[in-house]
């Protein structure tokens, strides 16, 4: 399987990330490689096979529905990179 | 004392502390000093904290003044690798997007080990994000390999591997996704222990793959790595991935003999790519397994070339939605000249993360992808499943699976720079373990160009102490573990 360089431009903006011309070639380039390689997969029949998720048999964890300890407000803002009222501030949307 | 304080191990360094041989202020202090000698060269720390080790050092002091008794580690001068969150203290995963990134609570293996008494003098390097295996793609600077500074430690633990080596840390902790504990302490001569999943909570450990990730001891000896993982393991609430499985005392395992123990030796890992002078040295071993009484037979693990690729679709798969959560709004850094909030997600992400970070978060979000999800994603948890059938039928026979840690000796740093599939190619030997979540150790057991050589031994889930036991077994009686790199102090 293969990926073209629009396909590549598409999974950027998926993941929030941006690229000049070069970086796009490359990692198109690279993608490729390591997307051939992974064509080895197809080698094996995994049509009666289970997908594994996770490898411990644990589900549903859950706890009690108490009141727990929280970061109170200011803790919970002290790393941000712009603060207001107690929230985070950020650019408009649009 | 004929022993050097900073070249001591855990054990020894308790038992001086205990006979008030030395104190936590003189053992902190002389590792310190070491850091300072060494250092600048090697460059396995990103933040010393140099002040807070010494304060920490004289109440462990203090205390045994007064007459309480000495824990295993209290005292004991270690690091721990920068990807697990410190309380008050800067932990970035060597990433600009969270270079100035203060965690507000402990991982709880930190804090684990500071109730232990642990005095930590550091946060260590890595490969950003825990991607990679040469400790390269730190966005801060790269770690040089202590046996030859021209090489790389291997990754993404390569500062924990790097200063345990250099006499740094007396132990450190790093993290394994795909190896990254054991092919940086196979490259640099160490033992590094990956547990079994959810053996040890991943609780504050800042997340690549949810269902691959686990912290371990990187040690200069097996009993050290016997006590640093019975300090750390344990079910955690706060890490619903953790298991409920009771704690083995794994000192224990170390007072067996391994006299008509069962090992597998898989071909798939003595096949191409495997260099021939490792070869060697990892045939040696599994001689001396024999000599001290082990049955060694050769076995198949089939599906073993499938789990790589797999890895590299399913690892990439999970970090691209763990790494969703650095977009600059909440901390971390922020690109503050973006106009709208997308720019600003975009411009942040692009500019605070390095290539290879971008490379698998684009691989994940690709295989994920509607259209593609099956092809990519599901087919790598479907191979997955076979992975770990192969290890499930092999420990029917074999107690333990012996194998070589890494295809190679640790590379020269650039060497493998430009060509992303060749660095993956270095994890081949330790992935399945981590795709099976099996417990795993890798010691030293010999050289190759006058370069460490490192032995993997393999278990089954939850049995640390078999593994440890054929370990130790192995280590006592040969020599390896006593030798440490020439590095010239300035």
């Amino acid at each position: 399987m293969s990926i073209s360089k629009k396909e590549v431009e598409h999974v950027a903006m998926l993941a929030r990330l941006e690229f000049s011309e070069q970086e796009l070639e490359e990692y198109t380039e690279q993608m490729n490689d390591i997307l051939g390689y992974m064509d080895k997969l197809n080698q094996l029949d995994t049509k009666k096979v289970a997908a594994t998720y996770h490898v411990l048999p644990i589900n549903n964890v859950l706890r009690e529905d108490k009141d727990r300890h929280y970061l109170d407000n200011e803790t919970a803002l002290k790393n941000a990179p712009d603060k207001k009222d107690g929230m985070f501030k950020v650019p408009k949307i649009v | 004392m004929a022993l050097t304080i900073y070249s001591m191990t855990a054990h020894e360094m308790h038992d001086k502390l205990k006979n008030k041989e030395l104190s936590a202020t003189e053992a902190t202090k002389s590792v310190l000093d070491r850091i300072n000698k060494t250092d600048s060269r090697v460059k396995a720390y990103l933040t010393l904290l140099s002040e807070e080790a010494l304060k920490k050092a004289e109440e462990v002091d203090k205390k045994l003044a007064a007459g309480e008794k000495l824990k295993p580690l209290e005292g004991i001068p270690m690091a721990l690798k920068d990807n697990m969150c410190t309380e008050g203290i800067k932990t970035t995963c060597a990433s600009k997007i969270l270079h100035n990134f203060i965690p507000p609570y402990n991982a709880t293996a930190a804090e684990k080990l500071e109730k232990a008494g642990a005095v930590l003098v550091g946060k260590l390097n890595m490969d950003e994000f825990a991607m990679g295996s040469s400790n390269e793609n730190s966005s801060f600077y790269p770690v040089h390999n202590p046996w030859d500074l021209k090489r790389a430690p291997g990754g993404s633990s390569g500062g924990a591997a790097a200063a345990v080596a250099a006499d740094g840390a007396i132990y450190t902790l790093g993290s394994d996704t795909g190896g990254s504990v054991r092919q940086p302490a196979s490259f640099c001569g160490v033992v590094g222990l990956k547990p079994t999943y959810g053996r040890v909570s991943r609780y504050g450990l800042i997340a690549y793959a949810s269902s691959l990730d686990q912290i371990g001891p990187v040690t200069k000896d097996v009993r050290d790595c016997a006590w640093v993982l019975g300090a750390i393991a344990g079910h955690d609430e706060k890490d619903s991935t953790s298991a409920n499985v009771p704690v083995s005392d794994y000192s224990h395992a170390l007072n067996k003999d391994i006299k008509g123990m069962k090992i597998g030796i898989p071909k798939e890992y003595f096949a191409e790519g495997l260099d021939e002078e490792v070869k060697v040295k990892i045939l040696d071993a599994i001689e001396k397994l024999e000599d001290l009484g082990a049955v060694c037979e050769e076995m198949s693990l089939p599906h073993t070339e499938y789990a790589l690729p797999a890895f590299y679709l399913l690892a990439p798969a999970e970090a691209s939605s763990n790494l969703a959560r650095y977009d600059g709004v909440r901390y971390g850094y922020r690109d503050k000249n973006a106009e709208d909030l997308i720019s600003m997600y975009k411009q942040t992400r692009s500019q605070g993360f390095g290539s290879e970070v971008k490379r698998r978060i684009m691989l994940g979000t690709y295989a994920l992808s509607s259209g593609y999800y099956d092809a990519y994603y599901l087919k790598a948890l479907k191979v997955r499943t076979l992975v770990k059938q192969d290890f499930d039928q092999a420990f029917e026979r074999y107690d333990v699976i012996v194998a070589p840690t890494a295809p190679t000796v640790a590379f020269k740093l650039g060497e493998k720079a430009d060509d992303p599939l060749s660095m993956y190619l270095s994890d081949l030997f330790t992935i399945p373990v981590n795709m099976a979540g099996l417990p795993a150790i890798s010691i030293p057991c010999g050289f190759s160009q006058g370069m460490p050589v490192g032995l993997q031994i393999i278990g089954r889930p939850f049995d640390e102490e078999t593994i440890l036991q054929v370990a130790y077994n192995f280590e006592q009686n040969t020599p390896h573990h006593k030798l440490k790199p020439q590095l010239e102090v300035e």
